[in-house]
């Protein structure tokens, strides 16, 4: 039908490509709206009416759907928008994103995983509670969850608002509600069972998106459709390379281009150690039916995770080839100022380029790219083409946004307009699926570890879930606001996220498992340390975004590792104390080391006995 | 505290490492656990990182070893990891009789 109706307005320079931005906006628009229907669809079938069901999904969800619920859990609008871009812009020292975030589920598997599920409550705070028989223990980790969570989640609903905002035009603060509504829905309805099936069928959404496009356009510039065959076997990498010398830019696959070896090396382990350690991937393991089945769906988790994880690299070289292949020395035809729909004004470049068949033809993508200010141009020179070279580390004439990566690939490799529209439905799927599990997490740290805990551990079953309900309403509303309104220091934030993952969590969960010795005072001590000289650095190193101070307070003093690394030595820190503190004060009591006992076996994850008389039995016998 | 059943009732171990066949089993897990994070971080953190500039000068493909390693190789082997310790675990928790 497309080509019938484009035969139409052919004669008319301007309605093609006005033409194909419609059809764009029409496929996304069915395409948002049928997968928004599925989801509520879901949603409405998994409602539940108890408190397990809300919090674990009654521990009944199957290995493979939890690995896949798990990979959409992790994948957030960072991975699918966001992470190719950074890869092509840091070349080799990419690496740190693709390993640390799929190298922390083996770490995830064989250290916490199946010992977690074992001991079966609902929440990260409650095991830490519980095995170090301390209230303040039990505190300090449900704060750290819902700080953890909260920072994620505010980048999520901010995804929302972008795809929105770029493929079907209207305000972000629009489409974050609308986005607000959708997870509302199926999480306050289903709790975890709801977000967990949804959650399987946002996978495949999210993964289809994100591979069709790669297969297109590794087909068209490597001849082989499969991107990880392409990117390994073609010559494209070494094409990348010549480019990238010829422009001033190091070798694309050079290592330590862009980062020390020691800060590539922190960096990659406090992501994995972060990973292993964030509550909203740790809870997901709550939910299967066993102990086996955990290992098992974090095998699944991987493998699902993997196809997205070993497609972006390829994808990163791929766009950067492109993208360069196409802006360099593409000629200014013209410069419009622009009023766009945020209100401020830009120069809005038109611009055009030589194909191979040696055609002049215009760069339609970059121009509505444009308008949403991820991508600018500055003729500097003004000599009326743009210039890609290297000055001082960046493009020369041209500032690119590197979430606009994965976005406007399809665009740019002029995949059909269904294409695009796909990219942007699996980039709401994505951070939907992301968002949902996020508020799960600061749901039932407040209503459960908090609330229920601490005000009213005798509370009734009906009252138990309207709590959780509350909370979950609470948090979106909270995380909608940051949607609109982003503070300037999001992405600062994010590396605090893991560094606290890593330097709290990890550590005390780990020797919470693995080493009877470690006690009360031992794990707050170590927590508390790790905690401190973590945020102490980041803090000092990011205090002009933070804390708006002209000159960052402190420098890399710690053998310059940056802020995003210094998780590592944050949880070395913890692990150190931890056991040195364990040592010198008494051992835990008996009853502590029975349980550490228990979660070593796998046999006994059914007992339903764990789950209810938790509060009450503690209330009356403390 | 409502331990998930007092753990098997039948051995009750109260004294941890009492019953000779959960040590064994836990012992064995240790052992399957080490090797596996030998690999893990040969991959990731070995080829991956530090010895990353001196494999480049090999190719896999058309791609500098290293590099490889960095951003393909090492998650595949990530995914044969974990499914190796499902696998080998399964075995052993038929063998010491704690599997569900």
């Amino acid at each position: 039908m497309s080509t019938l109706l484009s035969g139409w307005f052919q004669r008319d320079v301007f309605a093609a490509p006005l033409f194909a931005a419609d059809a764009t906006r029409s496929y996304t628009f069915l395409f948002v709206t049928i997968t928004f229907m599925i989801y509520l669809y879901i949603g409405w079938r998994s409602r539940v009416r108890e408190t397990e069901s809300f919090y674990v999904a009654g521990h009944g969800v199957p290995a493979i759907a939890n690995g896949a619920a798990t990979a959409a859990d992790w994948m957030s609008a960072a991975s699918f928008i966001g992470m190719a871009g950074s890869i092509s812009f840091l070349g080799c020292d990419g690496s740190i994103y693709l390993m640390g975030w799929t190298g922390g589920y083996v770490l995830l598997a064989l250290l916490l995983a199946p010992y977690l599920r074992k001991f079966g409550k609902y929440t990260v705070p409650d095991f830490v509670g519980e095995r170090y028989y301390s209230e303040t223990a039990r505190i300090v980790a449900a704060v750290c969850a819902v700080f953890v969570s909260m920072t994620y989640v505010a980048g999520q609903m901010r995804g929302v608002g972008i795809v929105f905002a770029r493929f079907l035009e209207v305000p972000i603060w629009q489409g974050v509600v609308l986005g607000m509504f959708i997870v509302a829905f199926f999480a306050v309805l289903g709790g975890m069972k709801g977000i967990t099936w949804t959650q399987v069928a946002q996978y495949f959404v999210l993964i289809f998106a994100f591979l069709i496009p790669a297969v297109a356009l590794s087909r068209v510039l490597t001849g082989n459709p499969v991107p990880q065959i392409g990117l390994t076997f073609s010559d494209i990498t070494e094409k990348l390379n010549m480019l990238q010398v010829d422009l001033g830019f190091h070798e694309y696959t050079e290592p330590f281009a862009n980062k020390s070896r020691l800060d590539v090396l922190c960096i990659t382990f406090a992501l994995m150690v972060g990973t292993a350690g964030l509550p909203h991937v740790i809870v997901r393991f709550y939910t299967t039916p066993s102990v086996r089945a955990a290992r098992w769906s974090a095998f699944w988790a991987l493998l699902f995770i993997a196809a997205l994880y070993t497609t972006a690299p390829a994808l990163a070289v791929f766009a950067r080839y492109n993208l360069i292949n196409t802006l360099h020395n593409a000629k200014v035809e013209s410069i419009e100022e622009v009023v766009s729909a945020d209100g401020a004004t830009r120069n809005i470049y038109h611009l055009s380029h030589t194909n191979q068949a040696g055609k002049t033809e215009p760069i339609e993508w970059a121009e509505s790219w444009q308008r949403t200010g991820l991508i600018t141009f500055d003729d500097k020179n003004g000599n009326n083409t743009i210039q890609l070279t290297n000055q001082n580390g960046a493009f020369a004439e041209a500032k690119i946004d590197k979430d606009i990566i994965v976005l406007s690939t399809p665009e740019v490799a002029k995949l059909a307009p269904w294409v695009i529209a796909l990219v942007a439905t699996g980039g709401l799927a994505a951070a939907l699926s992301t968002a949902a599990g996020l508020l799960l997490v600061i749901s039932s740290s407040i209503a459960h570890d908090l609330y229920i805990h601490f005000i009213d551990p005798h509370a009734s079953e009906p009252k138990r879930l309207l709590v959780g309900r509350i909370m979950i309403c609470a948090a979106l509303v909270v995380a909608g606001y940051f949607g609109v309104n982003p503070p300037g220091f999001v992405a600062e934030v994010v590396a605090f996220a893991f560094g606290l993952a890593a330097a709290s969590f990890f550590p005390i969960i780990f020797l919470g498992i693995f080493d009877l010795r470690t006690n009360r005072e031992g794990a707050i001590c170590g927590m508390i340390a790790g905690l401190a000289f973590t945020a102490i650095y980041i803090v000092g190193n990011k205090s002009m975004q933070l804390l708006g101070t002209e000159t960052p307070l402190m420098s890399t003093w710690c053998f310059g590792i940056s802020p995003e690394g210094i998780g590592a030595i944050g949880c070395m820190v913890n692990f150190g104390v931890t056991l040195l503190v364990s040592r010198l004060t008494p051992p835990p009591p008996q009853h502590v080391l029975d349980l550490v006992e228990s979660v070593r076996v796998p046999k006994g994850s059914h007992e339903p006995e764990a789950h209810f008389d938790e509060t009450d039995a503690e209330a009356d016998n403390p | 505290m409502p331990e998930p059943d007092s753990a098997p009732n039948e051995n009750a171990p109260k004294n941890p490492g009492a019953s000779s066949s959960s040590s064994a089993y836990w012992r064995s897990n240790l052992r399957l656990i080490g090797v596996l994070l030998f690999f893990w971080a040969l991959v990731s953190f070995g080829f991956g990182i530090l010895l990353a500039p001196a494999l480049n000068a090999f190719k896999v493909g058309s791609l500098p070893m290293g590099f490889w390693w960095a951003q393909q190789g090492s998650i595949y082997v990530f995914v044969v990891l974990i499914f190796i310790y499902a696998w080998r675990m399964d075995k052993l928790d038929r063998k010491h009789g704690v599997n569900e």
